[in-house]
């Protein structure tokens, strides 16, 4: 099993025009899906909120994936460009005319710019050095959050950041970062299909072939990381509209482990959805496990160590799985092939 | 005028000198071998040509451009191609993808989002020619970790010519095959003799000869012998040393 989809020579159809595909078949299900969350969400104790929640995170993990999952590099402080994505948004909102999507732009352009400036430190590492790297310089931006009271409002955050009119209630706001999600959705299946996403899975394989062959890793990882950025600041600020506030909170080490586990455990290394699975995982059973218990983090972390212990390719992988068995017991029921007696003699 | 040059090259590392003062140069179209024992200094030769070690000394000139000391990427895309002794593909990617992503203009097209590689069919059909040049084309949707022994060699090949190189470098083609990979390899190499510039690394001697055009000969760091395999089967240093001579043998 792999993210990876492999190209068949000569052979139209199948994956090879998936591949190629604009929309496809999952990303309609996640729509409808999606969609008409808020006609159900009441009626099985969710409430509408939840759903923009999840919906921004599925953003941030989906970039995030274009790293961990794509290029393989294990980045632990993507917190810091969301937070900085949702400090931009708040500022630029509250000091600029209060116009939420150029705060939006905002948002995007900081975290994909505070990544830029982190991949000029890390795209030359890869493994445990890269994940220390950009553990390092997530606290930084954590600390400046922390300590630039004047601009950030230090511990307690940037408060005030009221919703814009046209996406005052829930269910509106849930369906404007619907539609950001959808676009995220198209953008990066384009990218990782085209020659570039296919570059950041060469490295991820071997890094000194790609560059043998001739990439520029530095730069394909560079941008792996800037874009992965951009996407969390992107991510971050549409949070910030649903808070109505910005946090230093979530740049911390262990928010940005949050993002981590629930790509992981949603199967970002084997699935292109994975991400979105695990989003999706991690906010319902935070608020369901929350609702029940204080310590839903404790058991949260258990449900994360069984997925690693029992099934490291997490909810995508248990499905892709599920579906080569189901396709290996059709293969078996057909009949067998009818052998020769002497060539099943002869032969072997 | 050499399509490629080696001019005084040294290289050591820490107070170990690998090689001293070597000077190399190889002609447009030919087959050149640089041979001797292990340890001798021909990978490290290898890694300081195509820009994996930059050397101490010297120059490396490429058509009289000078390209010492330039990245390993930047060498690759002045048209130096070259395999490697320890293989190394992209082990999850079939082999059609493996040559694929080779194909320059696979790899110039960069970020562009809206082109498809799966639509790219201009380099797919570059991509094929080049399997089925090399033998692989049964095999052209297998992945390249279940290919044998031989044919990932093969492959190392094939991934190299994908770049349309002006010099491509083979390190030790014949490392770890049997006597009918080996025969398999001598083919395909000869196949591609004179539509290429190759400098093959090789320390099986028989099987250099077969297809060199000129060998060096390299022992401690220093080349201590230069010409045809007529000329060097002559040669009392090669006779006296049974420098390349196989270890079983």
């Amino acid at each position: 099993m792999s993210l990876y989809t492999p190209l068949i020579a000569n052979a139209p159809g199948g994956a090879g025009a998936r591949a190629q595909a604009w929309v496809t078949k999952p990303m309609l299900v996640t729509l409808v899906l999606l969609a008409t969350f808020p006609l159900w969400a009441e009626h099985v104790g969710l409430y509408q909120y939840l759903g923009i929640e999840v919906a921004v995170w599925m953003v941030y993990a989906l970039g995030y994936n274009l790293l961990l999952g794509y290029t393989g590099l294990p980045a632990f402080g993507q917190g810091a460009f969301f937070g900085a994505g949702a400090y931009a948004y708040g500022l630029s909102y509250l000091h600029w005319g209060q116009n939420p999507y150029l705060s939006l732009l905002c948002g995007m352009l900081a975290g994909g710019a505070a990544a830029g400036l982190v991949g000029c430190l890390v795209a030359h590492r890869r493994g445990i050095y890269f994940a220390l790297l950009t553990i390092a310089c997530g606290q930084v931006f954590w600390f400046l959050a922390m300590k630039i009271t004047s601009v950030t409002g230090g511990e307690d955050g940037l408060l005030n950041i009221h919703r814009p009119e046209a996406l005052k209630d829930n269910v509106t706001l849930f369906y404007f970062v619907l539609v950001v999600l959808m676009l995220a959705i198209v953008l990066l299946w384009r990218l990782v299909h085209s020659p570039f996403g296919k570059a950041l899975q060469a490295i991820r394989m071997n890094e000194t072939r790609a560059r043998f062959v001739g990439y520029n890793v530095w730069l394909t990882k560079w941008a792996a990381v800037t874009l992965s950025g951009a996407f969390a600041g992107l991510s971050g600020g549409l949070l910030a509209i649903g808070q109505e506030s910005a946090y230093p909170d979530v740049m911390s080490v262990h928010s940005s482990g949050f993002i981590v586990m629930a790509v992981l455990i949603g199967g970002g290394t084997v699935s292109f959805w994975g991400p979105v699975l695990g989003a999706l995982v991690f906010i319902v059973a935070r608020d369901l496990l929350g609702a029940l218990t204080e310590t839903w983090l404790l058991w949260y972390g258990l449900l994360f160590m069984g997925v690693v212990l029992f099934q490291p390719e997490g909810i995508a992988g248990a499905f892709q799985h599920y579906r080569a068995k189901l396709a290996g017991r059709a293969r078996n029921k057909a009949p067998p092939p009818t052998i020769a007696p002497e060539a099943e003699n002869g032969s072997v | 005028m050499a399509l490629f040059e080696a001019r005084h090259l040294s290289k050591r590392f820490g107070d170990r000198v690998v090689l001293e003062d070597i000077s190399l140069s190889f002609e447009k179209g030919q087959l050149s071998g640089i041979m001797g024992p292990n340890g001798a200094g021909k990978s490290t030769c290898f890694n300081v040509l195509t820009g994996h070690f930059p050397p101490d000394r010297g120059q490396v000139l490429l058509n009289g451009e000078d390209i010492t000391g330039l990245s390993p990427r930047k060498i690759a895309q002045k048209g130096v191609a070259r395999s490697f002794q320890i293989m190394s593909l992209f082990d999850e990617l079939t082999v059609l993808e493996n040559v694929l992503f080779a194909v320059p203009e696979m790899r110039r097209s960069g970020m562009n989002p809206f082109k498809s590689v799966a639509g790219d069919s201009a380099s797919i059909d570059k991509a094929v020619k080049i399997v089925e040049q090399v033998g692989l084309a049964p095999n052209i949707d297998a992945r390249s970790i279940n290919l044998s022994y031989g044919q990932r060699r093969a492959l190392e090949i094939a991934v190299a010519l994908a770049s349309e190189p002006r010099v491509l470098f083979l390190d030790e083609p014949t490392q770890g095959m049997g006597a009918e990979g080996r025969d398999r390899l001598l083919e395909l190499i000869l196949s591609l003799k004179r539509k290429f510039t190759i400098i093959m690394i090789e320390h099986d001697m028989d099987f250099l000869f077969r297809l060199a055009d000129r060998v060096s000969v390299i022992h401690w760091g220093q080349v201590i012998a230069q010409g045809t395999p007529d000329e060097l089967r002559s040669d009392p240093w090669v006779k006296r040393a049974k420098l390349g001579a196989p270890a079983d043998a």
